[in-house]
């Protein structure tokens, strides 16, 4: 199958380009860009005249709701989701039903991926057995069948040897770990962020330092193991001080933040809001603020959607009696291209951030639009006016922060491996 | 009789004549050392009036009907309520009850029905200034002051406490 | 917050949940106050009873068990005529959201007009307010940490009977303000009421943090605290928090923050003692000053229950649908 999409303003930022022309696609791999080698006859031609055309986003966190949660989502409708907001390659964490210990779950939900076609799934196993934080888990067989890191998600490493032996573990089986930095005993519960607001609802706090110490516990073994970690989910500025700090005297970390931290604080906590109860918990402007700015300086080097669909029951419940967990792959580019909208990024960063840095991140030879790599591609129309409501939602999930929001900028095509898994015009 | 107004002087004359006739109604019926009770506001304007005239050296007691009204569920509560004040046990004796206005007598029913939830009197009798048409209850006055015919949509207020005036208003 | 008026006041600005103290007009409050000061001589007459909400269904859904608070809304609720269901559900069973659910559509079907809830979850009172049938008004019982809203009016109840003036009082909240939901409703109360010097007391490990953006001054000496205060609110020491490591032993609590008749001596002379109850006599507060004419904390039972008769008269009062402010003289 010949692609030709024409007319569109190629971004492509691993190869530094950002000026218009064409990019040829042929059985499921890129062929050129910026020209059109001699002789092709494409079968299907896009004019992408005032839209982008980009590297698919590679999404370092999104859930699936299965296996475990199937009332909730499935691959099937989440992965449609992720097709009509311009993701290609998903990595989902660990913490499943059954938990990713072992390669039959991987390979459950590679089939599922593939049955589904619509989106790339790397799922990260977990760093201990059942997830509980004690034994390590098989991680050597983990990653024969396919897995590129491994996880503790969101649960504790019962104690600090344990969490020094999974670090050494990993590191020699040269699989990734990605760290979700929460003390447990810290966050004790809690649910919000502490301040005034946690102290004005009642709602069971989690203090700064619950992220703060775990990253400084996480960044002195990881100098001790040399194992290659990437954090997830900073939400302090603090944290991202320290990532810098860390960066700087070269230990090999990366780290992300989720689109919601970008976007909202506690403020959008008041009035119970359950949509807005996430983990880690939204935090002071300070924090948001010090997120952007570790963002614009290169200290977070991606931003994942953390996508995460309940259903209603989940949500419709006293706050601290409801799950955690925002809806947000539909709304991850558009709030990206906001950003460029309020000049605080250029449309090259952007892709950077979803798409060139999570491939490496992850060390994949995705993210860019390479001649011979992967036809993973996206053609957005970066003007394109749209209310999320949860009617148009693909997602299973409409627990969403930004319900209603008018968004602007939408994915109208999605190729993944060279086939159009989405298109969001009416031809 | 929009318009129609009774200053003082003509309010003070018809007390005159309603204790007169009070006094002998509750001689006749052998009702002794009775209690007067007012309801708020205007009722009690003229209950205080009645209990000098009388000359009784007993209390005056103070109704509120606001928690027995028969419209909360269509109005609700009222904003401000001054409590009710009985300041004797009413058990077995002689109430005169006391009002400015008799209309469709809701105000009277509540009011007996507060008195009973203070105890068992021996008897209540009805003195009102005005007793004015539109009767939704069977209940009238033993002693009433000046009987008129409104049209509907008219109103007669008493105002007060001093000097004392009542006046036929249309309802705004 | 403006949130809060927007789900506890109908269109008419009047009362129709009473869920926290927090974002209510100071008139509101003082209404709350008068109607209770109206309904206070019901308990001493010879029917206890006024008709007003004859023939009203009043539920409690006790989800967090409750004597005292349950037993003196059930008392109120008769006063005022209404038939009450009692229902005390263990946390347990209701755990999930969707339970509450159905227990609040299941009791809507059969017809009620009001449910008092107490829950251990901050914000319960509000889910409910916010799922529940639109004709049915809620009032908060109590819900985790967040508002105890009617016993916060039952003690600015309590210091009018004292002190008539609130704006040129200073009052000390003194204890375990991190868990009290009474102290962040009396607190809202207070400041809205023109309190200027409130004052919270407390070891650091049990008092909230940002807790000063309220408008209160914190303190960690109690003698520093209470200097000069006219009324000294004590908060409830439960046993847990030596579990939770926020306090080494009761021993050491009472000898820092509770409250004797020698460390009353640096409060006004006419000070009053305070206590939502029940009071744990010899931790937060001496046997001597519990029972001293200082003390009025048996006085606040009894305030209760004018202020929840008060709270539910009100709330029900605002479903009647008419803005027609009632006059005496009408319908005589």
């Amino acid at each position: 199958m010949k692609i030709q999409i024409n007319n569109g303003r190629v971004i492509d930022p691993a190869n530094i380009i950002d000026e218009a022309g064409p990019v040829c696609i042929e059985d499921g791999v890129i062929v050129s860009v910026m020209r059109i080698p001699k002789g092709f006859k494409p079968d299907q031609v896009i004019d992408a005249r005032g839209r982008w055309v980009c590297p698919g986003i590679i999404d370092l966190s999104a859930r699936f709701g299965e296996p475990g949660d199937e009332s909730k989502a499935t691959i099937a409708s989440e992965a449609a989701a992720a097709a009509s907001a311009g993701v290609t390659t998903v990595c989902c964490p660990p913490d499943t039903s059954p938990v990713i210990d072992t390669p039959a779950v991987v390979e459950l939900i590679h089939q599922r991926a593939t049955k589904s076609n619509k989106v790339r799934i790397y799922p990260i196993g977990a760093l201990t057995q059942g997830l509980k934080g004690e034994r390590l888990s098989e991680m050597y067989a983990l990653r024969q069948a396919g897995c590129i890191g491994v996880s503790n998600a969101n649960h504790p490493v019962i104690n600090n040897e344990i969490l020094r032996r999974t670090f050494e573990y990993a590191a020699s089986t040269d699989l990734i770990v990605f760290i979700h930095p929460e003390d447990h005993h810290l966050r004790n519960h809690g649910v919000v962020n502490e301040g005034a607001i946690s102290t004005r609802l009642g709602l069971p706090p989690i203090p700064e330092t619950a992220e703060t110490v775990a990253i400084s516990t996480a960044l002195l073994l990881i100098e001790q193991t040399g194992v290659k970690a990437h954090f997830c989910r900073l939400s302090t500025a603090k944290g991202v001080e320290m990532i810098a700090r860390a960066k700087r005297v070269g230990l090999p970390v990366s780290a992300d933040a989720g689109i919601c931290h970008l976007y909202l604080t506690e403020q959008d906590v008041d009035g119970y809001n359950a949509n807005c109860h996430i983990i880690p918990p939204l935090r002071r402007m300070e924090d948001r603020e010090g997120l952007l700015q570790g963002l614009l300086a290169g200290t977070i080097d991606a931003v994942c959607s953390d996508h995460q669909p309940h259903n209603d029951d989940a949500k419709t419940a006293p706050f601290s009696l409801t799950r955690p967990g925002a809806s947000t792959l539909e709304a991850l580019l558009p709030l990206m291209l906001d950003l460029v909208d309020k000049d605080l990024l250029t449309p090259m960063q952007v892709f950077e951030k979803l798409a060139v840095n999570p491939a490496k991140i992850l060390g994949l030879e995705s993210g860019s639009l390479t001649a011979g790599s992967i036809a993973d591609v996206i053609v957005v129309d970066p003007e394109l006016s749209w209310t999320l409501t949860t009617s148009q939602m693909l997602s299973a999930g409409k627990n969403t922060p930004f319900i209603n929001w008018e968004l602007s900028g939408k994915v109208t095509h999605t190729f993944l491996n060279g086939q159009l898994v989405y298109n969001g015009t009416s031809s | 009789m929009t318009g129609m107004k009774l200053d003082n002087k003509e309010i003070d004359q018809l007390l005159k004549e309603m204790a007169d006739r009070l006094q002998a109604f509750l001689l006749k019926a052998g009702r002794h050392d009775p209690l007067i009770i007012g309801i708020h506001t205007g009722g009690l304007w003229i209950a205080k009036r009645l209990q000098q005239l009388l000359g009784t050296k007993l209390p005056l007691g103070e109704l509120n009907i606001a928690f027995y009204r028969d419209d909360f569920s269509r109005i609700g509560m009222h904003p401000r309520v001054t409590p009710s004040k009985l300041p004797f046990n009413i058990e077995d004796r002689h109430i005169v009850l006391v009002d400015d206005v008799l209309h469709t007598g809701r105000t009277i029913r509540a009011a007996m029905n507060e008195i009973f939830d203070y105890g068992r009197p021996a008897s209540i009798c009805l003195a009102v200034l005005v007793e004015r048409s539109g009767h939704e209850l069977p209940i009238r006055a033993d002693i009433t002051g000046k009987t008129i015919t409104l049209k509907p949509g008219e109103h007669a207020k008493l105002l007060g406490p001093e000097p004392l005036a009542l006046e036929i208003k249309k309802a705004e | 917050m403006t949130v809060y008026n927007t789900i506890q006041l109908d269109e008419n600005g009047r009362l129709k949940h009473f869920l926290t103290t927090e974002g209510l007009g100071r008139e509101l409050l003082v209404e709350i106050l008068d109607h209770a000061e109206s309904f206070a001589g019901v308990g001493s007459r010879a029917v206890k009873k006024v008709p007003l909400l004859r023939g009203k269904t009043i539920v409690n859904l006790f989800f967090e068990p409750s004597t005292r608070t349950s037993t003196t809304f059930d008392l109120a609720a008769k006063r005022l005529s209404a038939d009450v269901l009692n229902l005390n559900l263990a946390a347990s069973s209701t755990s999930k959201g969707e339970s509450l659910l159905d227990t609040l559509h299941t009791l809507e079907a059969m017809h009620c007009d009001m449910f008092i809830v107490r829950h251990s979850s901050s914000g319960a009172a509000h889910f409910i307010a916010r799922n529940v049938a639109p004709h049915i008004s809620v009032i908060n019982g109590g819900d985790g940490q967040h508002a105890h809203p009617t016993q916060a009016m039952l003690d600015m109840y309590t210091i009018r009977k004292h002190k008539q003036r609130f704006d040129t009082l200073r009052v000390a909240i003194v204890g375990d303000v991190l868990h009290s939901r009474v102290a962040r409703s009396d607190i809202h109360a207070l400041k809205t009421l023109g309190v200027n010097d409130v004052r919270v007391i407390g070891p650091k490990t049990l008092i909230p943090a940002g807790i000063e953006s309220l408008g209160v001054e914190v303190y960690d000496n109690l003698q520093n605290g209470i200097t000069g205060v006219d009324v000294i609110i004590m908060l409830r020491l439960q046993k847990e928090r030596m579990i939770s490591a926020s306090i080494p032993s009761e021993h050491e609590y009472f000898g820092r923050y509770g409250l004797t008749e020698e460390k009353l001596e640096v409060a006004k002379s006419d000070a009053i003692v305070m206590h939502p109850g029940p009071i744990n006599r010899g931790i937060e507060i001496d046997s001597k000053v519990a029972d001293s004419d200082r003390s009025v904390i048996l006085q606040q039972v009894s305030h209760g229950i004018a202020i929840r008769m008060a709270v539910m008269a009100m709330a029900m009062g605002s479903l009647s649908g008419n803005t027609v402010k009632p006059d005496e003289d009408t319908d005589k």
